[in-house]
Parts: C-alpha cells; structure tokens; sequence
C-alpha cells in the first residue's frame, strides 16, 4: 500500500502548501500580493503534476481513484480557476475584498473537489463535498461588510446545508440496504427489486442535483450569483459545475449502474426542467449576473441530457458541454469584470447599452461569447450542444431532444437581447478605460477557443471518450 | 414487551429526518431554528448509521458517524459566522427580512 502513496501525489501536495500559504499570509503583514502569486505557483505546478498521472489504480482499500476521467476533471477544475483568480485580480483589489485568506479558502474548495471526483466511497465521497460546500460558505459571504453578500451566503449556507443533509440520509440508506460504504460493493449489491435502495437512490439524486443547481433545486443560484461579489459568482458559475457534473457521471457510472432505468427517468425530469425554467425565466432580468445564473441554470439543464442517455457518448458529450460552458462563462465574467462605471462596477444590462461606439473590442468578445451561448454555429457552444443533442437522438430520446431545441431558440432571444441593447442602443455613458492585460488576456484566449474550435472538434471529443470508457 | 429491532431505529430516524425538514420549511422567525433544524437532519442520519451498522455487524457505519459528527461542528460554526455578520449588517436575522434580492 505504502508504495502507490505517489498516487497521492497532488492532493498531498495540494494540502501541504495549503498549510504553507496559510502560515505565509498568518506571518507576513499585507501578504495577499505574495499568496495569490503563490497560489498562481501552486496551481501551475498541480497541472504539470497531473499531465503526467497515468493509468488506473485503486488505493486506500478502493476508496481513493485516480483513473483518466478524474484527471480530464482534475485538469478542467485547475485550469478554470487559474483564470478565474488571474482576471478577477483588479476586481478584487478595487472591491476590497484582497484579504489573504481569499486565495487560500479558494484552493481549499479545490481540494475538496478533487476528493470528490476522485472518490470511490461514500464516506470519502462526502467528505470532499463537505470540504467544497464549507469553503464555498466562507467564499460567498467574504466580502463581510456587504449586506447583499452575507444574505446570498445566509441562503446558499440553509439551502446547501439541507441539500448536503439529503444526500446523506440517502447515503446513510444506501450504506444499509447494501451493506457497503463501496462503490464497487454498492454496484454489485443494487437491483432494481431493492427498494430502500432506490428510494436512497433518489435522495443522492436531489442531493447532486442541489450542488448543479438542476431545476428543481435551483433556489439559491440566483440570489447567490447576484449577492456575492463577481470574482466569487464567476468561481460559482464553473468549478463546482465541472465537479458536479463529474460526480453525476461518477455516480450513475459506477453505484448505480444496475438500476439505470429509475435513475434515467429522474434525470431526464431534471434535464427538461431546466431547460425550460433556463430559458423562460432569464428573459426578465435587469441583472446581468441573475441572467448569467438562469442562464448557467440552462446550461446545466443541456449536460444532464447528456447524462440523462446513460451511454458513454452521452457522458462524454456531457463532460465537453461543461468544458465549452467554463471557457464561455470566463469570457462572460472577464467582460463583467470590464463593466465599471466612475470608479464603480456595474451590473445591469441597461449600463451596456451603446458600448459598441466607445468600446469595440468589448462589444465583439461580448458577441462572440454570447452568440455561442445561444448556440449559433461555427462558435464553440454550437459543437457542444450538437454533440449533447446527437447522443441523445442517438439513443432514441427524441422528445428530450425536441425539447432541448425549442429552449435553445427561445433562450437565444434574450442573449440576443443583450447584443441589440450593445450595438443598437444609444450611448449612455462609455466604461472607465481598462488597459489590464490580465482580463483582456482571458477574454481573448476565451474567443479564440470558441471561433477556432470548429477546426478541431473530434480531438477534444476522442480524449474525453476514451477517458470516460477507461 | 415487545422486541426493539431495526424497523424502530429506522422509523425515529425518519421522524427526526422529517422534523428537520418540515422545521426548516415552516420556521418563519429565526435563522437559528434553522441551523437547529439542519443539525435534526445530520443527527437523523447519525441514528441511521448506527442502527444499521450494529444491526450488520459492520463497523463502517460507525466511523461514518464520527465523521458526520466532526463536519457538523465545523458547519454549525460556519453557519453562525455568517449568521453573525449578516446581523452586523442588517441589524436583524428574522427570516422575513432575508430578502434584498428577488425575481
């Protein structure tokens, strides 16, 4: 046992310079300069580490994996929120809120969800959520003297609470009716005749689909994303989905595996609800953040009918959806970030109307970005609902498909919207003039990823299947 | 006399678990009935754990227990942080004045 330790390799590595970051920002007066640079250090290092694991192995009596699939997760989570902290620098400077726990508490979720993905126990399993849900209480509520922050932390600490609370109580029926805190046992131990079994099933379902904010247990994302400052919403709006999503197919690939039909019936409910709940009720908003989270809401919707096939297909199309997702929810943010008006940041979309005159380079990431999250071709977010929508028809689903179609036009009127309100709307008042390189940076590599994707879609696309079918 | 076997563990569990539940949903008055009621749900499934755990003849049940115990701690005192911050702020931690943002 003591041998496969190097499978630990980057969660032990993650934990102790956690510790060490922890007593540089304890010790050293006004250190948040020097930890977020560390930090920056940390997760380049964790990426390298992870581009060279390899194989599958099983340690700690099978409750820890490191397979391919955790490691596409793995890499996805730290390469999304390298550029979450690296845009969101000026953000977090200008809003006061570059306390030197900031950073630290961000890698912590990290770790979190990197046990969570790597799970293959229950116990281990809830641990790594727990681990994420804490530190994504403290992350919401950081910004301590803002009233609209702490109440969006109040409501996602109650509604996460009682979603974690949900799950467990599933867990804890699963561990009795099969005997196994195992996947692997659970796996072997579960028919579709043991009810208790299904009736956990179900919990463990609500549970997850509370941590992707899935229709419909999405109450708290809104408030959520409009409450809390924009560096923390745009870490909202993307890692923990990426690991979520992981955590589904994980699930539904493993435990579960033998009563697909129960399960599928359920995520296909959750699948449509979105949809629909995505694209109707985004198209009120005045808040660009509360829009991005109905929106973000959709996305979701899009994935789990990826997962909803229950093919290898499905989930590997699931898992492309939510890597297309981040790369265009950093773009979205990274503008957001651009939004500041007289020294002071905005949100509403009415603040954007008639950018195009002043701010070019602004309006044209801002139309790229949002025409490939209405899912117009040949823009990135077009390959990722076709691959979704092409497994689902393949596996014969064709009202899910029906369905997902219909909501994507009727939520491309309100991103539509937005780019009427930029390029046609008369000028207000132009932006504070920005000449950061570290947004601009992000929102550039956000583009260039979604109009050249269309060049190179099936290598993305293999990668993710051969490390779904292991 | 009648023989206590699992079925009874099981049943106080629920009972506890729907108490929780159903004082988190008709509680309109205070956040700390809340986080009561969040800490009625993890003690539901502690009761589970353990009932099934000595029913099996199965130790895992009971180390999942002490670790449910340890992260309810940690959360109990995360939640009444924020609930101590938000009174800063708002003066209050009624329910009814938890609304600045809706739609």
């Amino acid at each position: 046992m003591i041998e496969n330790f190097q499978i630990l390799y980057p969660e032990i590595f993650l934990s102790l310079s956690i510790l060490i970051i922890l007593m540089v920002g304890v010790f050293i007066k006004k250190s948040y300069n020097l930890v977020t640079n560390l930090t920056f250090l940390i997760l380049l290092i964790l990426i390298a580490i992870l581009f060279n694991e390899k194989g599958n192995t099983l340690i700690f009596s099978d409750v820890f994996i490191r397979d391919s699939f955790s490691n596409i997760i793995k890499i996805l989570i730290l390469i999304s929120s390298l550029l979450i902290l690296y845009s969101s620098q000026i953000f977090i400077k200008e809003n006061n809120i570059n306390k030197f726990e900031y950073p630290i508490i961000f890698l912590i979720a990290i770790l979190g969800m990197f046990f969570m993905v790597s799970a293959n126990d229950l116990i281990l399993f809830y641990l790594g959520l727990e681990l994420q849900s804490l530190a994504l209480y403290i992350l919401t509520a950081i910004d301590r003297d803002n009233l609209r922050a702490t109440e969006s932390g109040i409501k996602f600490f109650i509604l996460s609470a009682l979603s974690s609370g949900l799950l467990l109580y599933g867990c804890s029926l699963l561990y009795g009716f099969t005997g196994s805190t195992n996947f692997e046992i659970i796996n072997n131990e579960l028919t579709s005749e043991n009810i208790g079994a299904v009736f956990a099933m179900v919990f463990i379902l609500v549970g997850l689909a509370f941590k992707v904010s899935a229709v419909p247990f999405h109450m708290w994302t809104p408030d959520v994303f409009e409450g809390s400052p924009s560096s923390i919403t745009s870490f909202f709006a993307i890692v923990p989905k990426i690991a979520g999503i992981a955590v589904f197919i994980r699930f539904m690939q493993v435990p579960f595996e033998n009563i697909l039909i129960e399960w599928q019936s359920i995520v296909i409910f959750l699948s449509i609800a979105s949809m629909i709940l995505g694209a109707v009720a985004a198209i009120g908003q005045k808040n660009i953040k509360r829009l991005i989270a109905y929106s973000s809401i959709g996305h979701i919707g899009y994935a789990l009918a990826g997962i909803a096939t229950g093919t290898l297909s499905g989930y590997s199309s699931s898992i492309l959806y939510i890597a297309i997702y981040a790369v265009m929810n950093l773009g979205i943010f990274g503008c957001i970030f651009l939004m500041k008006k007289d020294g002071k940041y905005t949100e509403e979309i009415n603040d954007l109307s008639g950018i195009s005159t002043k701010h070019p380079l602004i309006s044209i990431s801002f139309l790229i970005i949002l025409f490939s999250l209405a899912g117009i071709p040949p823009l990135g977010g077009f390959f990722a609902k076709f691959y979704v929508f092409m497994s689902v028809v393949e596996s014969e689903m064709y009202t899910l498909a029906i369905i997902g179609l219909l909501t994507t036009v009727i939520s491309a009127f309100y991103y539509l919207k937005i780019i009427k309100i930029i390029y046609f709307d008369e000028i207000v008042k132009p932006f504070d003039e920005n000449k950061n390189f570290s947004i601009s940076g992000t929102i550039f590599i956000s583009c260039i990823f979604l109009i050249t994707f269309f060049l190179y879609p099936s290598i993305f696309n293999d990668l993710i299947l051969t490390a779904v079918s292991k | 006399m009648i023989e206590i076997g699992l079925g009874h563990y099981l049943t106080l569990g629920a009972i506890i678990f729907s108490l929780g539940i159903v004082g988190i949903f008709l509680n309109r008055k205070n956040v700390i009935v809340i986080l009561m009621s969040i800490e009625l749900i993890l003690l539901a499934v502690n009761i589970n754990l353990i009932s099934f755990s000595i029913f099996s003849g199965d130790i895992l049940g009971q180390v999942f227990t002490m670790l449910i115990l340890s992260i309810a701690a940690a959360e109990a005192a995360i939640g009444l942080a924020i609930i101590v911050i938000f009174y800063r702020n708002k003066g209050s931690i009624r329910v009814e004045d938890i609304h600045q943002m809706k739609g």
